[in-house]
């Protein structure tokens, strides 16, 4: 069980769960004392939103580029690539829509 | 050394099982990787449909800081419980293995008790899923979350009784680490909730 190279050990989970209660608690921290401007305040929101996911897929999800099968990154890239398409898409016509009603 | 031999060994020990679980788990990930696109488009139509509140209550009067903490520690903790009850899986330890998916499920259970009665609240306030476009969008992202919270609780129960009359064998460890990609998965659905819904409507 003690493997130094073992990364879905003890280790892992821990780090994981400290590393996403910081990234937790900054945006919260942010919002409930109203720190920073709305903007500035979306902007660390998002950006903490997203090192917390990568946190998760690398502490709890154990993701990596050795140890995890390629067929599954690959299915992760693609994914990736169709939320891209699918949100950015919907995105685009639905605020290109609003700003057109709007005029 | 044959490579007969290493196939006839039945599930290697130590990193070995994991491994294996981890390259039979193909299939359960593309159904998750097909969970992640239904969630980034109810996403998408929450943003959407975030400002059209139709007259009535927007996220600022609705929503409430400390339940939504609450919740994301609750889910962050029975997160990392699962984490162990992974580990102690690898060391053969049933005892240790129930107490863990135990104590994930009681934390489970605690965050669907208060969403639960955070909905409850609302439709009672008249802001139900009927009130206004952002309140479908509201509760068809956070309550298809909800739901699938809800599965994994009957999972983890499902599973636990497995542990105890089955034992730790291969193909009851393999389903225990599908699970506990399920249960992984949920927290990060739940941290885009509380960074694109929770947040962002108290600001």
């Amino acid at each position: 069980m003690e493997n130094p190279n073992n990364d879905h050990g003890l280790r892992s989970y821990l780090t994981g769960f400290v590393l996403a209660v910081v990234l937790t608690a900054i945006p919260f921290y942010v919002v409930v004392t109203h720190a920073l401007s709305p903007r500035r305040a979306l902007l660390v929101i998002g950006v903490a939103a997203v090192l917390q996911i990568l946190v998760h897929l690398r502490y709890f999800l154990h993701l990596n580029f050795t140890s995890t099968p390629k067929e599954n990154l690959l299915a992760i890239v693609f994914t990736a690539v169709l939320i891209f398409i699918m949100v950015g898409g919907s995105f685009w016509i639905m605020f290109d829509l609003h700003t057109r009603m709007a005029v | 050394m044959s490579a007969a031999v290493m196939h006839a060994t039945p599930a290697a020990p130590e990193g070995g099982a994991a491994a294996t679980h981890e390259q039979r788990a193909l299939g359960f990930w593309l159904y998750l990787m097909g969970d992640a696109v239904i969630f980034a488009l109810l996403f998408a139509t929450y943003v959407i449909m975030v400002d059209n509140t139709a007259g009535g209550p927007g996220g600022k009067a609705l929503f409430n800081l400390r339940n939504a903490g609450l919740e994301t520690l609750l889910l962050l903790v029975s997160s990392t419980t699962f984490g162990f009850a992974s580990l102690t899986a690898r060391t053969g330890n049933r005892t240790a293995v129930l107490f863990w998916l135990l104590v994930t499920f009681v934390l489970g259970a605690g965050f669907v008790f208060l969403e639960l009665r955070e909905f409850a609240g609302m439709i009672g306030a008249g802001a139900g899923p009927d009130r206004s476009g952002f309140l479908s969008a509201f509760f068809t992202l956070v309550g298809t979350h909800g739901l699938h919270v809800s599965v994994g609780l009957a999972w983890i129960l499902i599973m636990s009784g497995q542990v105890m009359m089955k034992g730790l064998s291969v193909p009851v460890t393999s389903r225990l680490f599908r699970l506990g990609l399920f249960w992984h998965f949920l927290d990060i659905a739940w941290v885009g909730i509380f960074s694109i819904v929770y947040l962002p409507g108290l600001l």
